[in-house]
């Protein structure tokens, strides 16, 4: 009774493994797209939504609720795209349109922006944005330059008041921000301007560089003059006597299509103009990285002090907030895990059929795979954007790999004499692939879905960087924000996902590995001696 | 049945076959024996069309065997090799039937099919449900010829279907193999390096010698008058341990 229940059911599995698979991508690709839900798109008749994007410092970030909470108040539903990477990310999306206004900086809009052309003077500079579709507006009132800062203990020490007197201390450590680190206004023009001999210099995020400050790992960074950490960690600003660093007045770049379509909009963001001055900014820094207020508080604040508005503040419950990422999340995950099952298989199989194209096949999955990600994400935003695409897009091909692998290795491993038995069976090509070596690789290719899998929730927690949202936004804040629990919230979060994920697909190996693989040996050679010499014709 | 006209076969520069003819006869067993690497397998591999050949003809069934009727050509051949080569993610029957499901065969005469055939290789009916993993050695070769037998094929090709055994069960299995060819009268092609074995199964035996056929006769007569001098040392060395036995023991 009970071995002819099994009978059935394995005589059933003979198309199983792939029917399985088939269901395990759709499921893949269903969880993705249910979590994923685009944005509602505008009604004729609606005020035109405002799209605000910030860079992922903290001033930035303030500045973008700022502009959020004006746009609603004028009347326009609005959005902010918090904490987006740095500058060529928020530039890029300006210009295709995915926001319509973001903080910047007049320095880095000349120098790094528009490096190249000729912005000598106002109208020029007016020009040249208005030849990309973008305006600028006047000073907002503060100036955020960089300044070479020093822990006071090691300037008195020292005697280190201007940057010029680095030169007689070679042995210094110096740690930049990687952008400061890159940039043609940075690290490399400095460094020639002041003929610094230093050559201990390390590049990291700037949100660290305070904490390398701190341990002792660093003598010299370079901190933003609003910076409220400057105070908290005793810095001393070293004067800039060569007049290296430029104007770095803090401005709003947005397009010019908004003021036509949203001109209450634009109008709004236009009181910000002079209206913020350097000690306020520095406060409202503060206010955020060293008291733990949120940004949107201290934009509110703000707005109402400063300007008299009042704006609601909505608050998100951290349930909610936690729901929400895993959606985002998982809907990254979801879909470009399926579609990578889908792409990469077939890959696979292609592989192991033609050797020649087999190392053509592995060699390029392979090279995608040694981009690193936010390069990768940067790469794609010219075609596709910021968000949720580019993302996508970007973990499929980092997902491609370790299935494309496995499967042509489990193709590969299959023994010759079974792979001919099967052939002078009598059975197809096709046949043969669906009905034998499929599943006789299924384990392997299981094998490398777990992990690119796994690979992909910890790749999509970078894709906060631009704007996909999901578990990498605390995380970032949290860097941002010097904040260790914040990082919790993004980071068990998408550790247990990556256990989930294993689990779910360790429960789909019983199911897609046939029985008779999972089986144990059993003592064969016992078997032997003992059955046959018993068989009546013995 | 099976014929091979001057068969030339190269693998990369090594000459594994230099120049083969050979007639199998129907209804008979035909065996290929000779010493390791001399191209017996080869040979096998050529006629189940796994292989081409360089130069030379393979005919099966007055037909040359080429890629447009090698599936058809195929459906008349059983197959089977050394360990059997069963898909161990199928349970027996599955293993048994794959071919058959897949020309439409009902479920009720499949069933049919394996009953006769597990009652001819005497194989208990309560092993089709399983993997091969759960079956002995001598079981799963048992299994590998009801799978060769399954299409009722006119050419069985086996090459050294009984080595991997340990010799008890393949002195049984050897019997009960040359019973049911005698019954069904099949046309066989079997690979042996096994000298005792040649001659217990072979109507006639081919001795091959790197990669040419040196004596092609029945088996008395390859032990009686030997084509050359290989042949006498090839079957002297044979049947060395008997001869160490009876000199020690007379
Ligand atoms: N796939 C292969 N690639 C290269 N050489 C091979 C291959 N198969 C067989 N050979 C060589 O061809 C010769 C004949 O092999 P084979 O027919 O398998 O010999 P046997 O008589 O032992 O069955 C041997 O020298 C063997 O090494
Ligand atoms: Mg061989």
């Amino acid at each position: 009774m009970r071995r002819d229940r099994l009978r059935r059911a394995s005589s059933r599995r003979l198309p199983a493994t792939g029917l399985a698979l088939a269901t395990l991508v759709a499921s893949l690709l269903a969880i993705g797209l249910a979590a994923w839900s685009p944005e509602p798109s505008a009604e004729e008749s609606t005020p035109r939504p405002v799209t605000v994007g910030s860079k992922k410092f903290t001033e930035s970030v303030i500045l973008g609720e700022t502009l959020r909470l004006l746009a609603l108040d004028a009347g326009h539903p609005a959005r902010h795209r918090a904490e987006l990477g740095g500058t060529r990310i928020l530039w890029g999306a300006l210009l295709s349109g995915e926001i319509d206004i973001y903080p910047e900086y007049s320095g880095t809009l000349v120098r790094e922006i528009l490096a190249g052309e000729d912005v000598s003077s106002p109208e020029l500079l007016a020009a040249a944005l208005a030849a990309r579709g973008v305006r600028a507006s006047a000073s907002l009132g503060f100036e955020n330059t960089y300044a070479i800062a020093v822990p006071e203990p090691l300037a008195e020490q020292l005697g280190l008041q201007r940057i010029s007197d680095l030169r007689a201390h070679p042995d210094l450590r110096l740690g930049f921000s990687s952008e400061f680190l890159e940039r043609a206004d940075g690290w490399p023009g400095l460094r020639q301007r002041y003929r610094l001999p230093q050559t201990r210099v390390q590049g990291l995020d700037h949100d660290l560089v305070y904490r390398g400050i701190a341990a002792g790992h660093l003598d010299v960074t370079v901190v933003y003059t609003t910076d409220a950490e400057i105070a908290r960690y005793g810095l001393r600003m070293l004067e800039d006597d060569l007049g290296y660093f430029e104007d770095y007045q803090a401005i709003l770049l947005y397009r010019a299509e908004l003021a036509a379509a949203a001109p209450a909009a634009v109008a709004a963001f236009r009181r910000l103009e002079g209206a913020i001055d350097a000690p306020t900014m520095a406060g409202m820094n503060g206010a955020v990285k060293l008291e733990g207020d949120s940004e949107q508080a201290v934009a509110a604040r703000f707005l109402s002090e400063g300007l008299g508005l009042a704006v609601r503040v909505s608050g998100q419950g951290f349930w909610s907030q936690l729901g929400q990422r895993t959606l985002e999340h998982l809907g990254l995950v979801g879909v470009s895990l399926g579609a990578a099952i889908l792409f990469a298989v077939p890959l696979g199989v292609l592989a192991a059929q033609n050797a020649r194209l087999g190392q053509l096949i592995l060699g390029i999955t392979g090279m995608i795979q040694t981009i690193p990600s936010l390069a990768l994400f940067v790469f794609l935003i010219p075609w596709l954007g910021i968000g949720w695409l580019p993302t996508v897009v970007a973990l499929f091909l980092y997902s491609l790999l370790p299935i494309v692998r496995n499967t042509h290795a489990g193709l590969m491993d299959i023994p010759v004499p079974i792979r001919e038995s099967a052939d002078v069976l009598g059975l197809t090509r096709g046949a043969r692939l669906r009905l034998i070596e499929l599943p006789l690789a299924a384990n392997t290719i299981l094998a490398g879905i777990k992990t690119s899998a796994v690979l992909n929730v910890g790749t999509a927690t970078v894709a906060a960087l631009i704007g996909a949202g999901g578990y990498g936004q605390p995380i970032l804040t949290g860097i941002r924000l010097d904040d260790t629990a914040l990082i919790m919230q993004g980071a068990v979060p998408a550790a247990l996902l990556a256990l989930g994920l294993q689990g779910l697909f360790e429960f789909a190996e019983r199911w897609v590995v046939p029985r008779g693989l999972r089986l144990q040996p059993t003592g064969g050679a016992r078997a032997d001696a003992g059955h046959d010499l018993a068989s009546p014709r013995a | 049945m099976l014929r091979f006209e001057g068969v030339f076969k190269d693998y990369g520069g090594t000459p594994a076959l230099a120049g083969v003819d050979l007639d199998v006869a129907e209804a008979q067993t035909t065996v290929l024996i000779g010493p390791s690497g001399c191209g017996k397998s080869t040979l096998l591999r050529l006629a189940a069309g796994l292989i081409r050949p360089d130069r030379g003809q393979v005919w099966f069934e007055g037909a040359r065997l080429d890629a447009a009727n090698l599936r058809p050509a195929r459906l008349r051949m059983g197959y089977m090799i050394q360990d059997g080569g069963l898909f161990p993610h199928l349970t027996i029957r599955s293993n048994v039937s794959l071919m058959a499901r897949r020309l439409d065969w009902t479920r009720a005469r499949c069933e049919q099919r394996l009953a006769e055939l597990a009652d001819l290789v005497q194989l208990p009916a309560a092993m089709l449900g399983r993997y091969p993993i759960e079956l002995s050695g001598g079981q799963r070769q048992r299994v590998a010829l009801m799978r060769a037998l399954m299409l009722d094929p006119d050419l069985l090709l086996l090459d050294e279907p009984l080595g991997a055994l340990d010799p008890m069960i393949r002195f049984e299995l050897q019997r009960e193999l040359k019973a049911i060819f005698a019954r069904l009268g099949k046309t066989v092609l079997m690979v042996t390096h096994d000298l005792a074995e040649a001659v217990f199964f072979g109507h006639r035996i081919v001795l091959l010698r790197a990669g040419r056929s040196v004596q092609q006769a029945e088996p008395r007569v390859l032990l009686d008058s030997p084509a050359e001098p290989f042949v006498a040392q090839f079957v002297a060395a044979q049947r060395e341990p008997q001869r160490v036995l009876l000199g020690a023991g007379g």
